[in-house]
């Protein structure tokens, strides 16, 4: 059996300090190198870095911070989660990843997505008219980037390239690239047509509803004749010694950040039964390291997935909260989950 | 009789709606924004049974219509190709789609009504706007093995006859109806008000839009009525 995956993934929240006043935008990069750093000395297999504009989050140059953890670290994968392709340049985004790559001897991973937030589009000069052109088109010449051959191409969203050569080439000769997808079907079968693996951003709802999509991709390449890649999955979580601390931790950071974020959009704020309904049957994370174990365990098998990252620093905990819940989930929860999935696949 | 709907837009929300329909019994037709061959394949694995036709097939073929497309898109359907039919507006303002729009966020006339005073021969009620796609899936209690208690769904309309139309469908599709006065009333069920998103049973939905003016939003449609 392939082995799963295991991630931890950040938007570079603002940590606060005991008394809850929150720390500089400055200190909290840095505290997402720190945690780069404790997440491979544990063992785990990737961090992933979202790209975010937005006041709540520290990181809008995922990269920069990776090749910071790279220098660091000797195993662990640098990944983003994700890297908004729409707003970017796909020329300046493979020279930017392959350096990562060469800096990281080879762990740079990109998760391109079209972003589940705007702020970009109007910061970089973008109309969000051309929100489905900009991605279609920019993915389009970024899979051709991929080839780490001349690339000719031309289209409406940026200048035409004539048997351009990029560089830095990566060693390997393959940038690691994924496709970050929320719920839009289109999304799936776009990343099987350019035959790149599909991470699903699951952040609400039970996770059984995606097993759907997980058909959709394999009948998707089947019918387009491309390659199925294993399929990854990304949630909010947060573990601390007892269900109890764990859930009030949660309600006072991943709530409290979702329903910042909901306001821009109109949604009402969560309600406590709405909040324990995602604890217990949807898409948050969160308890001791047995209870979460025992979840993540389900979610792999119902889907089928093959990697499973926990958005671990929602809202404003303290270092020490953010600390643990890594700690948690390296030392005790992914141990669990591999044994339990081992059991299943002897039963 | 076969019950028959037709949904416009192949979106995050037309998928689930058509699942739904499809496991109430409903024959289903959909369309996005383009060819029926670009969601063949989305139909085939995730609403079997579900026909993928251009828009205007799917007009033509139904008399009961689905709007579940960006609210900025609407007019790309022709002012009276909807003529005569009972539209279930579900469209919602989310401006990270739609662009700024003030006329979409107007405390005195809601989006629905603009929808009405363009398909002015058709009758249009707001309906499964409020609860998010995911929660439709998971809340429907046709899904469901044993009975509970559905969740409840608010619509609104101007006609009466349209209006029971639609309590029906709201009913087959696994939830509980929650009727309101009219059209207009559609306006408590909009972005910005605590209703939106909202995934409760009858009691605390008629709460919640009983408290519209705990939001700003809602304030303002206060101080205009
Ligand atoms: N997502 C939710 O949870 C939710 C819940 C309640 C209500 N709503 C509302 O439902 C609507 C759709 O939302 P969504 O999340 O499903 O969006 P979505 O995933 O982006 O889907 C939009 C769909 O509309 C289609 N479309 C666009 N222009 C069209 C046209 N002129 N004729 C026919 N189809 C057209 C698109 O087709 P192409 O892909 O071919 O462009 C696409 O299939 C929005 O108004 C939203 O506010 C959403």
């Amino acid at each position: 059996m392939e082995k799963v995956l295991f991630g931890l993934d950040t938007f570079g929240d603002i940590p606060a300090n005991d008394n809850g006043e929150l720390l500089s935008d400055a200190q909290a990069i840095r505290q997402v190198v720190a945690e780069g750093v404790l997440a491979d000395q544990l063992g785990v297999d990737i961090i992933a870095l979202g790209e975010h504009h937005r006041e709540d989050f520290a990181i809008s140059s995922p990269e920069m911070v990776l090749a910071a953890i790279a220098t660091q670290t000797e195993k662990i994968k640098l990944s983003t989660g994700v890297t908004v392709l729409s707003s970017d340049d796909p020329v300046r985004v493979f020279q930017r990843f392959s350096t990562l790559d060469a800096l990281s001897n080879g762990r740079a991973q990109v998760m391109l997505g079209r972003g589940s937030f705007t702020e970009s589009f109007p910061l970089f000069g973008f109309d969000l008219n051309d929100y489905d052109v900009l991605f279609e088109e920019k993915i389009n010449l970024f899979s051709q980037l991929l080839t780490e051959k001349p690339v000719t191409w031309q289209g409406k969203t940026r200048a035409p390239l004539q048997n351009a050569d990029v560089y830095p080439k990566t060693e390997s000769g393959h940038l690691d690239t994924f496709v970050g997808v929320g719920g839009s079907p289109e999304s799936i079968i776009r990343a099987a047509r350019y035959g790149l693996p599909v991470m699903l951003a699951i952040i609400g709802g039970s996770p059984e509803r995606f097993k759907p999509y997980m058909r959709l991709y394999e009948k998707a390449t089947e019918q387009l004749g491309t390659p199925v890649h294993p399929v990854g999955m990304h949630s909010h979580g947060v573990i601390a010694a007892t269900d109890e601390e764990a859930r009030e931790l949660a309600w006072r950071s991943i709530r409290v950040s979702m329903d910042r974020i909901g306001r821009d959009r109109g949604w009402a704020p969560m309600t406590r039964e709405r909040f324990e309904n995602e604890i217990e049957n949807g898409s948050y994370y969160v308890g001791s390291p047995t209870t979460v174990a025992k979840k993540i365990a389900r979610a792999i098998k119902s889907l089928g997935v093959k990697r499973f990252d926990l958005v671990y620093s929602a809202g404003n905990q303290t270092i020490a909260e953010r600390q643990r819940t890594i700690e948690l989930y390296a030392n005790e929860v992914i141990p669990q989950v591999r044994s339990i999935l081992a059991e299943d696949a002897n039963d | 009789m076969t019950k028959q709907i037709g949904i416009i837009g192949a979106g995050k929300l037309g998928v689930v709606l058509a699942q739904i329909a499809l496991k109430a019994g409903y024959q289903v037709d959909i369309a996005g924004s383009g060819s029926p061959e670009k969601i063949a394949l989305t139909m085939m694995v995730l609403a079997p049974g579900a026909e993928p036709m251009t828009s205007a097939e799917v007009l033509a073929n139904n008399d009961v219509i689905i709007l579940a497309l960006p609210l900025s898109k609407f007019k790309q359907l022709g002012a009276s190709s909807l003529a005569g039919k009972l539209v279930l507006d579900a469209m919602n303002y989310w401006w990270e789609v739609d662009g700024k729009r003030d006329d979409f966020n107007d405390p005195q006339i809601g989006t629905s009504e603009l929808v009405q005073n363009y398909f002015k021969d058709s009758q249009v009620v707001k309906a499964f706007n409020h609860m998010g796609y995911h929660d439709l899936l998971d809340e429907s209690i046709i899904f469901k093995p044993q009975c509970e208690q559905p969740k409840a769904l608010a619509l609104a309309g101007d006609n009466k006859q349209a209006v029971l139309q639609v309590q029906q469908i709201v009913t087959d599709f696994g939830f509980t109806p929650l009727v309101l006065k009219n059209l207009h009333e559609g306006l408590k069920l909009q972005p910005g008000i605590n209703t939106f998103g909202a995934n409760l049973h009858l009691q605390a939905l008629q709460e919640a839009i009983d408290n519209y003016t705990d939001t700003t939003f809602g304030q303002q449609i206060a101080q205009l009525n």
